[in-house]
């Protein structure tokens, strides 16, 4: 489903007092896909996405919307709504007011705008809140009315600051749900910055993973997780154990003191590499029959699993597992050739 | 709670004994003649003083919204600076108001009178001749003579003095209110279509009317009472409501009596206005400095 692009962002350079935030970013966005910028902060991503809504003009570089030039239009001329961070609702409006903001800009169709704000209010659950004073809503329900204030403009794109980020964890998961429904039903292009990878990983089509103002992935969250391309992306989408190794030959790595056998192909013969391999991906047994052994330093419960560190050679391994081994145990790891995602070495 | 209304009680002596009893010894003498009897004389006669009453009024108004004309876009720049940039600021503002009030009113009387610093600055720019000049040029009827602007003792040099002594606080309070505005609500406004005067009209007048009501009473109210500004640079042409309560109590016309009964009206006319810029202000209730 490659749909047409929507937003290029080609060549963009942001510096803020001289210290370069963004250095060269070129990226598509595809039309009615819900795409993350996910990054650590200070790593561009917001940034990335004010240069999208207006707010912040590139030292150089090109903003194309539909093919067309945008980088020089003001903000209040895009096709482009934004959700921010802290809501920006205007305290001196309603619910309905607020929502209705952008519409009374443009139209005087009192009767129009009134149903379309009030569908717009319903499909975001917020039935008869109109008259209600925004200052006294709690935080899920003004982000509700942020949402809403967007989409009620039938924007093609809307940016997402870190919505969610105010709010606890149990409305975070509802909103995250939430809101992938409601980009589905609209068929709207959402643009979504987040440092929770776990976040990113649930609502997007497409992962877009951010370091130093650099892009250093791309790709579907199953692509990103699965296929991380270098230690950073494998290091900040959930927890990893990366390790330097060789590449002795095609399906065969070196690591942690032994070969194993990999699915990975096409590097130079003895070629450095790292090597990840998820928590979840090794099989705890019985220390005769493992691959590894290595002794149990601690382990922490986490709900659905137990957490291990485990002590190997000079390497501490991280192991989720269902089952809990004793501190100070020794224990087996093995690890198919599936789960060893091979990296080049970086240097 | 019980216990912390005790706090008050000195302030509310306080109040009871000087703000409280004076005013009603001022509406005894307003109410009264002076053998002590119940009149409505007094108030009455305050009809041939409309014309002060209305120039006072007319001159305040005028000041007050020169005031806030420069003062609105001078506190949102204020309000938009670094914080360390916008204290020093601040003290620039406030700077004149450390200054004695009548050394600062003295200083414009010679800057504006008739061979003043400013008359004689323009004639040595030779403004003078190129007016005459262009009024030779221009007919018969036009002075040609002219050897200085007249400044002092208008109308204009009042409304100048007010403006001068109270602009800081109508700058203040604006930006009070003004540095709570989250730069995102603006970006809000942009963000769904508001192009630079919608931003004005819809977003930053109506989250600064708590700042602009203050804002207005605290220059309207000086200025309105104001006697110091109009004697200095007003000249006898420009007498305000100030000045005809000072002769009252002070001056030549010695009548207590109509003076009480004029600071009263003037009283009853700065409420009233008030209660209007008020009650449009807070409908949203926005709770401000008020």
């Amino acid at each position: 489903m490659e749909h047409p692009i929507v937003v290029s962002l080609q060549d963009i350079m942001v510096d803020f007092d001289g210290e370069p935030v963004l250095t060269g970013l070129s990226l598509d966005i595809h039309d009615k896909e819900f795409v993350t910028f996910l990054g650590p902060s200070g790593c561009g991503k917001t940034t990335t996405l004010r240069v999208i809504g207006g707010f912040v003009q590139p030292k150089s570089g090109r903003v194309l919307f539909d093919g067309q030039d945008i980088t020089n239009l003001p903000p209040y001329k895009r096709h482009v709504n934004t959700v921010f961070q802290k809501y920006a609702l205007f305290p001196h409006l309603n619910v309905f007011e607020n929502v209705a903001f952008g519409l009374r800009l443009k139209s005087r169709d009192e009767k129009a705008i009134r149903s379309q704000v009030l569908q717009m209010l319903e499909t975001v659950g917020l039935k008869g809140f109109e008259r209600r004073r925004v200052t006294t809503l709690s935080g899920g329900q003004q982000q509700r009315v942020a949402i809403a204030r967007g989409l009620v403009n039938r924007p093609r794109v809307l940016l997402l600051d870190e919505p969610l980020g105010a709010l606890d964890l149990k409305l975070r998961k509802e909103m995250q749900l939430e809101l992938k429904r409601l980009q589905q039903a609209l068929e709207i292009t959402f643009i979504y910055v987040t440092h929770d990878q776990e976040e990113a990983l649930t609502m997007s089509d497409t992962v877009v993973v951010m370091n130093e103002g650099h892009i250093q992935q791309i790709g579907s969250p199953e692509d990103i997780y699965n296929e991380p391309t270098n230690a950073f992306v494998a290091d900040f989408i959930g927890e990893s154990n990366i390790l330097n190794g060789v590449m002795h030959r095609d399906f065969l790595v070196e690591f942690a003191g032994r070969s194993f056998t990999c699915v990975d192909k096409g590097f130079a013969p003895n070629q450095l590499v790292q090597v990840v391999v998820r928590p979840e991906d090794i099989q705890v047994v019985p220390a005769i029959q493992g691959q590894l052994t290595g002794v149990v330093r601690d382990v922490i419960f986490k709900g659905v699993h137990f957490e291990m560190h485990v002590e190997q050679g000079d390497f501490e391994w991280i192991i989720h597992s269902t089952r809990a081994s004793q501190p100070g145990e020794m224990i087996g790891m093995c690890i198919g050739p599936d789960e060893i995602h091979i990296m080049p070495r970086e240097e | 709670m019980r216990r912390d209304t005790r706090l008050a009680y000195p302030y509310v002596v306080w109040m009871v004994i000087f703000i409280a009893v004076p005013l009603l010894i001022v509406a005894y003498f307003a109410f009264t003649n002076k053998a002590g009897q119940f009149t409505l004389e007094n108030l009455r006669q305050i009809g041939e003083y409309a014309p002060v009453f209305l120039r006072s009024l007319l001159l305040a108004a005028r000041a007050t919204v020169i005031c806030l004309v420069l003062a609105f876009p001078a506190a949102w720049w204020l309000s938009r600076l670094r914080v360390r940039h916008q204290r020093i600021m601040l003290m620039l503002v406030m700077l004149p108001m450390w200054m004695n009030f009548l050394l600062r009113t003295y200083a414009w009387m010679t800057l504006l009178e008739n061979n003043g610093l400013l008359n004689r600055l323009f004639g040595a720019m030779h403004l003078f001749d190129l007016v005459n000049g262009i009024n030779g040029l221009l007919g018969a009827s036009l002075p040609t003579n002219i050897t200085y602007f007249p400044m002092i003792n208008t109308a204009g040099a009042v409304v100048l003095g007010m403006v001068y002594n109270y602009l800081p606080y109508m700058i203040l309070p604006l930006y009070t209110i003004m540095v709570k505005i989250e730069p995102s609500e603006i970006e809000a406004a942009q963000d769904l279509g508001a192009n630079t005067r919608q931003i004005l009209t819809r977003v930053l007048i109506p989250l600064s009317m708590p700042g602009i009501s203050t804002g207005i009473t605290m220059v309207f109210v000086p200025s309105v009472s104001t006697f110091i500004i109009s004697r200095m640079l007003g000249g006898g042409g420009n007498m305000l409501v100030g000045d005809l309560i000072e002769l009252q109590f002070l001056g030549n016309s010695y009548n207590y009596n109509l003076g009480s009964a004029m600071s009263l009206v003037l009283m009853v006319i700065v409420l009233l206005c008030m209660g209007v810029t008020n009650t449009s202000g807070g409908e949203d209730g926005i709770e401000g400095v008020v």
